[in-house]
């Protein structure tokens, strides 16, 4: 056990276990949070994931500075057919980010009926995607993250690369209600990682999930992993909202859109500042 | 402490002080615990058709079924000011019918007695069972949130039906405040589903799943109850004891022995071990250790003043005590 942190220190530095010890968590007296969040795996799945981030990826991020202390809303673009770029904003959250957080994000329901996997995602922090939870965390003043392009967004072939799917009205009404600032975050170096050049829907459909992508390097050997493209996280500027929570969708979708804008012009504007896809 | 408690409970519920409290399952253990704070300053009439052995002297004890006409003997005989209703049968081996006409019909007689001879004051225990453990509930269930407890578990229907008799009368009889009480799991020396899981030699868990769960000591719901009986109180409540932990939490401060098992081996071995009668826990009741049942308990600390006086660890041991 202290071998495995004696290593984790030695690869990701005194500043790791530093952060550690200032993220803010509300642990009861059993260790966890009601949510069944425990600091003890959290640490190894951020440690991974801070590998990842550091060395893999070796993730440039911008703006950490505008990421409030209470709570907030972590909005992004999603891509890269596996959430790696989930896991990546959670580990620039807490190596870049000031002071350093655990995120929240909210998982699919059918997760929690597979051993392991539920009791995995459940001790790092994720919850079932359910309005009332994502209400709780925030009124806890939790960061969550939300994907509002869903499956649409993660599962886009390589020519879609970059365009933001529709958007989902969900968020908003949340921040709407319980008055939290909306971070908008553009990912960049996902799109390349695995590349799709098509979505089988009809396959899809019929193995009850949510995208069937063909990805012809899955074929090479190695290719199973994703290409280690270099990602850039860029954090906006905050953004608030105001009015009626339960308003008509047509009001909604003009807020929505505003924020699905952001969102796209930077992530824009990232691709074209980037000289390669590697480096 | 529950002096103190029982003071307080003194200033509404009793508004002539002469009226006595009826306690249906008086001879449970939550019922003797209930008659236990309350008889020294209250009259205290149980019903129950099991003899109550170690009977304090000034409880008076009528031995009847409650399915029985002459329950309304109680009710002709002199004030009520309140009706506790901890009465419900949870014994897995009995028939449905015999469920229905204990837990149901009886229930639906004492409403109308309650009605009719206009009790002020009605207290239901019902269950956070009754919302059910389900993989896409919110991690904390809210008194407003549907109660498909009996989706995949049919032999808790009827306290489901219980409990929705009760909210009809609460709307029906704004003369009577209807409180109903929906407790997370009770740990104690009680015979439930729960502290009987704890007290197994060796506790079988699910391999890959360790849900958070919400336990309760026997005392802090004796104290629910106790806080329901003041006057001005009515309505549902959610009732939690201490903070949330993960279930082999739960089991290591058990200090028993686990044993993790496959989903699908445990469902087809507890079936099994079910029909030869080897084992009182139906399978749907493996959803328990499966998936999550807690619930938000926030309206009975503001509005009951409820607060646990057990520590988790206190609560879990407690099922190890002897019984009284």
């Amino acid at each position: 056990m202290s071998s495995v942190d004696d290593w984790m220190t030695s690869l990701l530095g005194e500043e790791f276990n530093d952060r550690l010890a200032r993220v803010p968590v509300n642990v009861g007296e059993a260790g966890v949070d009601p949510f069944g969040l425990d600091p003890q795996w959290a640490k190894y799945a951020l440690a991974s994931t801070a590998f990842l981030h550091r060395y893999y990826f070796r993730t440039e991020v911008y703006g950490a500075e505008n990421v409030p202390s209470g709570r907030v809303l972590l909005i992004a673009n999603h891509s890269g057919q596996v959430p790696i770029d989930g896991a990546l904003i959670g580990a620039s959250m807490f190596m870049d980010v000031e002071p350093p957080r655990f995120i929240r994000a909210m998982i699919e329901k059918w997760t929690q009926t597979l051993p392991f996997v539920s009791l995995l995602f459940t001790r790092v922090g994720q919850v079932v995607g359910v309005p009332e939870n994502a209400q709780r965390l925030l009124e806890r003043e939790e960061a969550l993250l939300v994907f509002p392009e869903g499956a649409r967004g993660i599962a886009k072939t390589f020519d879609r690369r970059y365009q933001l799917a529709e958007f989902g009205l969900g968020f908003m009404r949340l921040a709407i209600q319980t008055n939290t600032p909306i971070v908008p975050i553009a990912v960049i170096g996902g799109e390349e990682q695995y590349v799709s050049v098509a979505n089988l829907g009809g396959l899809a459909k019929m193995l009850n999930m949510p995208a069937f992508p063909v990805i012809p390097q899955l074929l090479l050997p190695g290719g199973q992993l994703p290409l280690p493209t270099k990602y850039r996280i860029t954090f906006g500027e905050p953004m608030h909202f105001q009015g009626d929570p339960d308003d008509d969708d047509a009001v909604m979708e003009e807020k929505v859109w505003l924020v699905r804008q952001t969102v796209q012009s930077m992530v824009n504007r990232g691709v074209k500042a980037r000289k390669h896809v590697f480096w | 402490m529950t002096i103190a408690n029982g003071k307080r409970t003194r200033q509404a519920a009793v508004r002539d002080g002469d009226g006595a409290v009826v306690i249906t399952g008086i001879c449970g253990r939550l019922g003797k615990g209930v008659a236990r704070v309350l008889h020294r300053e209250r009259k205290v009439i149980g019903v129950d058709r099991r003899p109550f052995l170690d009977k304090p002297k000034d409880i008076e004890h009528r031995q009847v079924d409650v399915r029985r006409k002459k329950l309304k003997d109680v009710f002709r005989a002199g004030k009520i000011d309140a009706v506790v209703h901890l009465g419900v049968m949870h014994d897995p081996r009995a028939s449905a019918a015999e469920h229905h006409s204990w837990n149901v019909a009886a229930f639906v007689k004492l409403l109308e007695y309650v009605a009719q001879f206009q009790v002020p004051k009605l207290v239901v225990l019902s269950s956070a069972n009754v919302y059910g453990p389900q993989p896409d509930n919110p991690q904390f269930l809210t008194e407003e949130s549907p109660l498909l407890g009996g989706a995949a578990f049919s032999e808790i229907r009827d306290l489901i039906e219980v409990d929705m008799l009760a909210q009809s009368f609460f709307w029906k009889h704004p003369e009577t405040e209807t409180v109903i009480l929906r407790p997370v799991h009770i740990l104690g020396a009680v015979r439930n589903a729960a502290s009987n899981y704890l007290r197994l030699d060796t506790v079988p868990t699910l391999l890959g799943f360790d849900p958070m769960v919400q336990v309760i000591h026997e005392s802090d719901v004796v104290r629910a109850i106790q806080l329901a009986l003041n006057g001005g109180v009515r309505g549902i409540f959610n009732v939690a004891g201490p903070d949330p932990l993960p279930l082999s939490r739960v089991i290591k401060i058990g200090g028993r022995p686990h044993l993790p098992v496959p989903y699908s081996i445990a469902k087809m071995f507890l079936h099994r071990m079910w029909s030869l009668r080897l084992s009182d826990f139906p399978v749907p009741e493996l959803d328990h250790i499966r998936y999550v049942c807690m619930v938000d308990d926030a309206r009975a600390r503001e509005v009951l003043g409820f607060a646990p006086s057990m520590s988790v660890d206190e609560t879990v041991r407690s099922v190890n005590a002897d019984r009284w």
